[in-house]
């Protein structure tokens, strides 16, 4: 993805879907509510969410499947409201694969191909290349029945792929495949999307599986949207510590803020230091708030640290993860803080060791002050 | 343990149908006579071996060519055929519907629709036939609302006619054709239609092309279920159907009870077997073939 490619910054952008003001409701439990997204062409738009928070209703609405209780969806400028699901520039990879068991894998594949009336020997030819794609040449003749979990996954990838639509549905795409065949995959969507300029909205469980393949990640949580933003801002600036928390690994400080301005500073526990960050989710002064730190950010020492940011703490626990070990912190008041530090040589010296009393520091910069 | 346990099936096969197939099978070869049973010869152990090859010497197939001497007997075989597999069609027509609405319906609902499949069977098959003679007679309900709403003035002759015969058949063996497509469309995974959909279909064409094929193997069972015993009915023809119906059943029934030919009746019983299994064996293999080619 090119470092310039932001169109949701750009005042005149046109975005390919727009999802406005869309409530669902299924009786009075309400899956979807009031979500508003734009969504450009060329994106790889990533859901992401809890179980059960909607992803897939929202999906299903786009694809056609569920109409909204409320709102609007257009796609392309056109609304979509009583426009069938084979109407639709759209296709969908879904969740349970939903291969025909009666069809081989290469009709399967074919299957979409010949609705559209296509020439044989083009579908022949576009066929033999999904089925390269996904690596299941071999089994072009088998049923669904007669594969694995993971090969059935990458033929339904395959089928929904085949017809190069404008707009491309993946519902957990790659969630039975293990991790290098998840990772190559992963590679080979972003690459298809480059070279076919499909957009992709994609539902996953896997928060680093956002990260790698999106160019916005929407956070969602019980039907809501709490924030559409790029994987770095809403690794580096969540909005909520639901956001915060949800996404990687954090260390969250209760407490309040006291003043917000450029930097937000934030009081907690008797007789600790205040400590400085970045105001975050239109937290305000005088307000209980939560400070959150990533353990990567966060830097350890036997000596006092020169850092705007430091507290003193012993150590309860150390864990060694191969490429990093995590340090466990307990400071005076009880609040426990992990630290992430690369482990760059191979050497077994470990520099701090169980009860070991350190400091722990991070700059001004590196937290966020979120409201509570 | 186990191996009684697997073996029942053979036991019971032995004893329900190799066994009595072998008697009806004997007596098919053997000669009519006035003595009881009314056929010989009959086996008698106590002459031992020379008993033995007389008894066998005796027996002959000279029943089954007087079947191929008379008209009536491939007559009844031929128009048995036809109306089992008209029939057949009929209750298809009928109960794919039926079965696909079914499994449309929703969840808490299909318990009840299929208690309603099969209510039918807590009366007397008997009575459910008769109660046909008064619906479908001249002065019969049928009629008398049709006369009644001005439809017709005449009544419809429908009762002692083969319409009577297909109408009994398609009654009766209705639940035999849904319960089977019934089953295999529940089954059946409703993301699949819309993937079709998807995919470009429209509603009737994912039907055709997804759904048909899926309820395959119900229908083919279905289709046997009613065709099968179709094909020997005997109570429904006689009850419902005229003196020009003509079914292989109510000639079964004519040589054993009213001719008392025990040994011509046998083999018209044997060659309606033959005529049932060799389809059932022909698509078995055939079937096997194409899950083997796969
Ligand atoms: N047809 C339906 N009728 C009633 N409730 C439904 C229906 N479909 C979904 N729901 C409810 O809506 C909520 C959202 O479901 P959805 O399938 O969108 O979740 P999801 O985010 O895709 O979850 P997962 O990650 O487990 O796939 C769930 O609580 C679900 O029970
Ligand atoms: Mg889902």
């Amino acid at each position: 993805m090119s470092a310039e490619f932001a169109p949701w910054d750009e005042p005149d952008a046109v975005p390919l879907i727009k999802v406005e003001n869309v409530t669902k409701r299924f009786g009075s439990f309400t899956a979807i509510d009031h979500i508003d997204i734009d969504i450009f062409p060329r994106e790889f738009f990533a859901l992401l969410g809890p179980s059960g928070c909607g992803k897939t209703t929202l999906m299903r609405m786009l694809a056609g499947f569920e109409t909204p209780s409320e709102g609007r969806i257009t796609i392309g400028g056109d609304d979509m409201a009583g426009v069938a699901p084979n109407k639709r520039p759209v296709n969908m990879m879904f969740q349970s694969y939903a291969l025909f068991p009666h069809l081989s894998l290469w009709d399967n594949i074919a299957f979409g191909l010949k609705r559209e009336g296509m020439e044989k020997d083009k579908i022949a030819a576009r066929v033999e290349e999904m089925l390269k794609l996904v690596q299941l040449g071999k089994f072009a003749k088998r049923k669904p029945h007669q594969i694995s979990g993971g090969q059935r996954q990458r033929v339904a990838l395959a089928r929904s792929l085949a017809k190069a639509p404008k707009l491309l549905l993946l519902d957990e795409p790659l969630g039975a495949l293990d991790k290098k065949l998840r990772q190559e995959t992963q590679f080979e969507l972003m690459d298809i999307q480059e070279r076919t300029g499909t957009t992709f909205v994609i539902v996953t469980h896997d928060q680093e599986e956002a990260m790698t393949v999106a160019s916005r990640v929407a956070v969602m949580d019980h039907g809501k949207l709490i924030q559409v933003d790029t994987p770095q801002k809403i690794y580096e600036e969540p909005n909520s510590v639901y956001v915060a928390d949800f996404i990687g690994d954090v260390n969250l400080v209760e407490g309040r803020a006291t003043a917000v301005g450029e930097a937000a500073e934030f009081v907690w526990g008797e007789g600790q230091p205040s400590l400085v960050g970045m105001p975050g989710g239109g937290v305000q002064a005088d307000r209980a708030a939560t400070f959150a730190i990533r353990p990567e950010k966060i830097a350890i020492s036997r000596d006092e640290p020169e850092a705007r940011n430091r507290v003193h703490g012993k150590i309860i626990d150390i864990g060694y993860l191969g490429n990093l070990s995590t340090y466990h912190v307990q400071l005076p008041t009880g609040a426990m803080l992990t630290c992430e530090v690369g482990n760059r040589s191979r050497v077994a010296r470990r520099d701090f060791t169980w009860e070991d009393e350190v400091w722990l520091s991070w700059t001004e910069t590196a937290g966020m002050v979120l409201p509570s | 343990m186990k191996r009684v346990f697997t073996a029942i099936p053979y036991l019971w096969l032995l004893g329900l149908f190799l066994v009595p197939f072998l008697i009806v099978l004997k007596i098919s070869l053997s000669d009519a006579a006035i003595a009881i049973p009314p056929y010989m010869p009959t086996l008698d152990l106590s002459e031992g071996w020379a008993g033995l090859t007389s008894f066998l010497s005796e027996l002959d197939m000279e029943n089954f060519v007087f079947l191929t001497e008379d008209d009536l007997y491939w007559k009844a075989y031929l128009s048995s055929l036809k109306i089992a597999v008209l029939s057949t069609l009929l209750t298809l027509a009928v109960g794919l519907p039926i079965a696909y609405g079914m499994a449309r319906a929703p969840e808490d609902w299909r318990p009840t629709l299929m208690m309603l499949v099969i209510l039918p069977f807590w009366t007397s098959f008997l009575i459910r036939v008769y109660a046909w003679m008064g619906i479908l007679s001249n002065e019969g309900l049928l009629n008398q609302l049709l006369i009644s709403i001005g439809l017709i003035s005449d009544p419809l002759v429908i009762l002692n006619t083969n319409t009577a015969v297909y109408i009994g058949i398609v009654y009766t063996y209705l639940p035999f054709m849904i319960l089977p497509i019934y089953a295999s469309l529940e089954r059946m995974d409703p993301s699949l239609l819309e993937a079709a959909e998807d995919l470009g279909c429209s509603r009737l064409t994912a039907f055709w092309i997804v759904t048909l094929p899926l309820a395959r193997p119900g229908v083919i069972a279905g289709c046997f279920l009613v065709f099968i015993p179709a094909m020997g009915e005997f109570v429904i023809p006689s009850l419902l159907g005229g003196s020009s119906t003509l079914m292989i059943g109510k000639v079964l029934w004519e040589e054993f009870f009213s001719n008392r030919d025990w040994p011509v009746a046998g083999a018209v019983a044997i060659i309606l077997l033959l005529i049932l299994i060799v389809p059932i064996v022909l698509f078995q293999r055939q079937q096997a073939k194409a899950e083997a080619g796969h």
